[in-house]
């Protein structure tokens, strides 16, 4: 074998190990992976929250309903389900490189966010000024009081950082500094948060009517 | 051009198609809330189609069904993780119940 059959041989070996290493797992960009642990660690934070709000709410006998109408928790419901959708909207007009729809899409999105938060604060309250507080439940247990404060605000929190996110990430995109991946991770996120809240209306809302 | 423009026409139908599912099995569980059954019953319902819902939102918004491999990596993960906290409810259920081994 002369030198020169080494050399290409050589350079043939190295590039297919390039390449191998730098094939993304399960074809998925980096970024995108890193936001998918992201949501696979959330969700077990999430389930922990709501398997612990469960466990209490089981072993408590007097646990409280003090919940009189869903219209709140309804409207609530159907802002965030239209926010994915919007932001679906928003992805696909990315992919189609159309900037001004993107951005618009999840602007709609952003205030749909904004107008789930205004709600859910209002919500809070209306049970704060009822007495309800982190440490004090005017109907019975004040493991009430923590345990729906915990998982609400930690949704809320979510929500909240979700709509600073796709504020950030729309004026970026549309100053050619982010792409149409960045949206698509951005919904991702705005997904999982639809999907938790999904979880926490018929366990922490629905199972507390009061009939 | 015209292929691409009826690909995001079908897409958005998806969509919204999704969008819809996800509204109607909302609405059904606010229904069940309603319905005069047990509370244990309404929780088995209730989970059920919240499941399902977040199945939708998964494969479809996620797009988590377009990527198999992805698919199984999150829900295994997910899964295990989730299914791995279950271990307390007997110990939620002594503190209701007192039964005699638990004392």
């Amino acid at each position: 074998m002369s030198q020169a059959d080494l050399s290409i041989h050589g350079q043939v070996s190295r590039s297919e190990a390039t390449e191998v290493m730098t094939a993304p797992t399960f074809s998925v960009p980096a970024k995108k992976m890193a936001m998918w642990l992201f949501i696979i660690a959330d969700s077990a934070t999430f389930a922990g929250c709501l398997v612990a709000y469960g466990f209490i709410r089981n072993a408590t006998p007097d646990w409280p309903r003090p919940f009189h109408s869903i219209t709140n928790v309804a409207l609530m419901t159907f802002i965030l389900l239209t926010s994915s959708l919007t932001m679906l909207l928003g992805v696909r007009s990315a992919e189609q490189d159309d900037k001004p729809g993107a951005f618009r899409w999840i602007m709609i999105t952003a205030v749909l966010g904004i107008a789930f938060a205004v709600l859910h604060i209002r919500e809070w309250m209306g049970m704060i000024g009822e007495g309800a507080t982190l440490f004090h439940n005017p109907w019975g247990t004040p493991a009430f009081g923590a345990a729906f404060f915990s998982v609400t605000g930690l949704h809320l929190l979510h929500v909240t950082g979700g709509v600073i996110a796709l504020i950030a990430v729309a004026i970026r995109y549309q100053g050619g500094r982010y792409n149409a991946d960045d949206i698509e991770i951005t919904g991702l996120y705005w997904h999982f948060v639809d999907l938790v809240w999904m979880f926490v209306v018929p366990l922490v809302y629905l199972l507390n009517l009061a009939h | 051009m015209a292929a691409t423009e009826a690909h995001k026409s079908n897409g958005i139908g998806k969509d919204v198609a999704i969008y819809v599912c996800l509204l109607v099995l909302a609405g059904i569980q606010f229904v069940i809330a309603y319905q005069s059954i047990t509370a244990s019953q309404m929780f088995v319902r209730m989970l059920s189609v919240a499941i399902i819902e977040g199945g939708l939102a998964l494969l479809f918004f996620m797009h988590l069904s377009e990527n198999r491999g992805l698919m199984w990596f999150v829900l295994i993960f997910t899964v295990a993780v989730i299914l791995g906290m279950q271990y307390g409810w007997t110990d939620s259920f002594r503190l209701v119940d007192g039964v005699p081994w638990a004392k």
